[in-house]
């Protein structure tokens, strides 16, 4: 039987992932280059030498963020 | 003549900082940004935009040119403001942040207990911080004591382009702290950056004050020239003001 996705709250929405997706499969998946982001895993920040081993499981409440335009 | 801006042993030509904030666009932004003789580049930190046909910031600055600071701008609390920074390292790979822990939405003015608290947490781990802050001196040097690589006070509300509300509180900032002044918020035109120069201030950061000007990049050439003039006026030392005349030509040789 396939195994099914995996709902997480990603940057406060719910969202299905693959089932063994780790931070770095999601950031592929969503085209965000690993050097210009930073993540957090339910409050945790993920450090990007942790980005291929950190697999992210149902109900994580991941944070992906960047930097915009700010003074 | 080598007159440089040394923040947290990083040493730097320009003593104008700006923001990136609320251009009409990007390319003005990159020719505001070129035009002003930045170093530092302020920025902030929020959640990516999963629709990946919008253009990201990281697309027009060039890294190797600018140095970023991201700001803990919209923080409410010492945590958030330490969560933000701990987020801006990891994203940006750099101890530099500008902390700024707001306690008021109308006037933006900073929380300053929380603020202290929030810079001796991110001192203590690593961080070089810059913190945004009134124009109160005790505040400056509590700041300066926690560990703080510069103090940003506030010449005006954020945004509010009115200017240097308390010129003596600044000079009273600068005798009391020995690292960096930069004046942070409130300045609106040029004349604004060459008194806060002129009064010895280190450096200023701004970004309404040229991203909302009618023509930003003329602007941002204003803003250096100002803040070159206001740097020289200072180091050039200017005469003591008096009541009365004192006559520029000779009174000797006069044939009348």
């Amino acid at each position: 039987m396939e195994e099914r996705a995996v709902e997480i709250l990603l940057n406060g929405h719910p969202r299905e992932i693959p089932p063994g997706a780790t931070v770095a499969t999601l950031l592929r998946e969503l085209s965000l280059p690993a050097t210009r982001v930073a993540v957090e895993r339910n409050r945790e920040i993920v450090r990007k030498p942790e980005y291929e081993s950190t697999r992210i499981e149902a109900g994580d409440r991941l944070e992906i963020v960047t930097f915009v335009g700010g003074g | 003549m080598s007159d440089t801006l040394t923040i947290g042993g990083k040493t730097f030509r320009s003593r104008l900082l700006v923001g990136t904030g609320k251009y009409p666009d990007y390319p003005t932004m990159v020719r505001a940004l070129e035009a002003s003789g930045a170093e530092i580049v302020t920025v902030a930190v929020r959640r990516v935009n999963l629709d990946r046909s919008k253009e990201s910031l990281l697309d027009h600055i060039d890294l190797k040119k600018y140095t970023l600071l991201p700001n803990t701008a919209a923080c409410y609390t010492e945590d958030d403001a330490v969560r933000t920074c701990h987020l801006a390292r990891e994203a940006g790979m750099s101890n530099l942040v500008k902390l700024e822990v707001i306690g008021d939405e109308k006037t933006l003015f900073p929380d300053t207990p929380a603020l202290l608290a929030a810079a001796k947490r991110l001192v203590k781990e690593g961080f070089v911080v810059l913190p945004y802050t009134n124009d109160d001196p005790i505040m400056a040097k509590r700041l300066e004591d926690a560990g703080c690589a510069a103090v940003m006070p506030l010449a005006a509300p954020i945004g509010s382009g009115l200017g240097i509300r308390n010129p003596f509180n600044l000079r009273i900032i600068l005798e009391t702290v020995k690292v960096p002044v930069i004046v942070d918020a409130g300045v609106g035109s040029a004349s604004d950056a060459a008194v806060a120069m002129e009064l010895g201030c280190d450096g200023v950061l701004m970004n309404t004050a040229i991203a909302g000007a009618k023509h930003p990049v003329l602007m941002a050439e204003a803003m250096r020239e100002a803040v070159s003039a206001g740097r020289k006026s200072f180091l050039a030392g200017r005469i003591p003001k008096k009541l009365y005349a004192t006559a520029s030509s000779p009174l000797d040789g006069t044939f009348f």
